[in-house]
């Protein structure tokens, strides 16, 4: 399949269960609430090293969140939901109770229970107030800029990570681009996120390493600058290789953002450097969730 | 299914126990079995169909009319369905109930959703002592679900109430909030004396300036959070706490009852 001059390789991308969960940061302005969101989410680019992946799914306008003040959705994943929990609570504790004006709210209303403020609510020392409204229970803990106010629990579904596509390129600048273009518009795609820095990677993995203690090492094949010393899966032209990862509730909403993303960078095509799209995997063995390139391009 | 509705004949002299008419009750009934159920009247007993005309099959959706202040105990432990009283209600109206709806065209007397646990109850009129309050020796009172008074309420409002929410249109009477353990109580009128007298958590919220005692120690002016969020459960009510331009998150905060355990609350509009 080749399309705008870019080929797509048979190929598909292979991708695990997971536990994911949403929360709904809001602040006084839309600027706390994203720098809280950052923070919460930050080293959160695999699963591998971090405990979980988590991203930025959207702002969201005044009229969008609990409280009517502007708000940014955040969502976790992780491989199991006991690791999920402990991640959310951790984060919520550390980054969102400590920000400035700063409320936390459930993104996810069904699912399985966990914990988001219900025992962040112990900073209150016996000062915080619980408010069980519409069926919720908030709790609202005094701190020193006022009141932090905090939904109890949020909810916990079963999701799709790893998702995920290779773009080649003739260069480096040329590979950032196209990533760049597909990560804008990958983020107007609800329930994914794009958990590596600015949605990209450029260090993609294969599993195992000649050391002993790593688990996984550099994807040589995909390594432009040992085309002539490993079994390389680049033609001479290929310069540089970029990677876009893609946590999803569902396998649908990674189809989606896939097909977005892949369109984005095949419309700079040929004509700006970009020769091939290819995808990681295992060979089918590891992960039950298989992304084909053609079929989600067709 | 129309309606079951139970016409009140006469005004007995006596006050009427009708807790035998909740609709779990008379789930599966026929109208003629309904009618010779036997209800304690004073001292004595008389049947249903003596004392009201029956219509109607629906026995989760009741209409009680000519309603008066004798009838006591209507609704009583309700655990579904719907219950509309057209006049006035007596005595431990909803006592215990666990779900359902009740709507009072008129007032009711004392212990009005006494010890309630989930549900609505609407009263059109004035509510008398005890809304939301827990019978005499009981240590817990309302522990869910919202009672809504368009006219004023009585004394000891929420009087060991747990949890829910208590909104009144207009004036409480002396100690609204007392012996609170948590829950909020919304009062758009006037509070009287001794307002949440021995409250050791919960949330007054009032829309004039209290009378308050001085066990209660002020906190400050304070923008909440919660309040609009309180607010916007309320939008669906068909009631003046449902008109967003009453609503504000602007508040004093008074902190009490400091003679017990003091994590109580009365936000004030500001």
């Amino acid at each position: 399949m080749i399309i705008n001059g870019v080929s797509i390789d048979a190929t598909f991308a292979e991708a695990f269960p997971m536990k994911a969960t949403r929360a709904i940061i809001t602040a006084q302005h839309e600027k706390w609430a994203m720098i809280s969101a950052q923070a919460m989410t930050g080293f959160a680019t695999s699963v591998i090293a971090c405990g979980c992946e988590a991203g930025i799914e959207r702002v969201l306008s005044p009229d969008e969140t609990p409280d009517g003040r502007p708000g940014v959705a955040i969502m976790i994943f992780a491989m199991g939901g006991k690791g999920l929990a402990k991640q959310l609570e951790t984060r919520a504790g550390q980054c969102v109770l400590t920000s400035p004006t700063s409320a936390l709210f459930a993104g996810i209303d069904g699912g399985t229970r966990i914990a988001l403020g219900k025992n962040l609510r112990y900073f209150g020392d016996g000062f915080q107030v619980s408010k069980l409204i519409d069926g919720k229970r908030y709790w609202r803990v005094p701190v020193m800029d006022g009141e932090f106010l905090t939904e109890a629990t949020t909810g916990q579904v079963d999701a799709v990570g790893g998702g995920n596509f290779l773009v080649l390129a003739e260069s480096q600048p040329q590979a950032l681009a196209a990533c760049e273009a597909a990560i804008d518009v990958m983020r107007t795609v609800p329930n994914v996120i794009m958990p590596f820095p600015g949605g990209v990677v450029r260090s993609g993995s294969k599993v195992g390493s000649k050391y002993k203690s790593l688990g996984a090492s550099t994807n040589d094949a995909f390594c432009p600058t040992l085309k002539g010393m490993t079994a390389t899966e680049l033609s001479p032209e290929i310069e540089s290789v970029m990677e876009i990862v893609i946590d999803g509730l569902s396998k649908a909403d990674i189809d989606k953002a896939m097909r977005v993303g892949i369109q984005a960078v095949c419309d700079l095509g040929a004509a700006n450097g970009i020769k091939r799209i290819s995808a990681g995997n295992y060979g089918g063995k590891l992960g039950p969730f298989h992304f084909h390139l053609q079929e989600i391009m067709a | 299914m129309s309606a079951l509705t139970f016409t009140l004949r006469h005004r007995p002299e006596q006050r009427v126990d009708m807790s035998p008419l909740s609709c779990h009750l008379l789930q599966g009934l026929e109208p003629s079995e309904i009618g010779a159920l036997t209800l304690q009247v004073g001292k004595a007993k008389v049947r249903v169909d003596d004392l009201f005309t029956l219509s109607g099959f629906d026995t989760q959706n009741i209409i009680i009319k000519n309603s008066f202040a004798k009838l006591d105990y209507i609704a009583k432990d309700l655990e579904a369905g719907s219950v509309r009283v057209e006049g006035d209600a007596g005595a431990y109206l909803g006592l215990g109930m666990k779900n359902g709806e009740i709507r009072v065209s008129g007032n009711s007397g004392i212990f009005t959703a006494a010890e309630m646990k989930k549900g609505f109850v609407l009263i059109e009129g004035n509510a008398g002592d005890f809304v939301g309050g827990a019978l005499p020796g009981n240590k817990m009172g309302m522990k869910g679900g919202t009672v809504l008074i368009k006219g004023n309420a009585g004394e000891r409002v929420g009087d060991h109430m747990r949890r829910g929410n208590i909104l009144i249109e207009g004036n409480a009477g002396d100690y609204c909030g007392s012996r609170m353990t948590a829950g909020t109580i919304a009062v758009m009128g006037h509070t009287g004396k001794f307002l949440g007298y021995a409250m050791r958590r919960g949330t007054l919220l009032l829309w004039q300036a209290p009378q308050l005692m001085a066990t209660f120690n002020d906190c400050g002016a304070h923008t909440l959070a919660f309040l609009p969020i309180l607010f916007n459960s309320f939008k669906k009510l068909d009631s003046r706490f449902a008109d967003s331009g009453l609503h504000f998150n602007r508040v004093q905060r008074f902190a009490g009852d400091m003679s017990d355990m003091g994590r109580g609350e009365v936000l004030v509009k500001i």
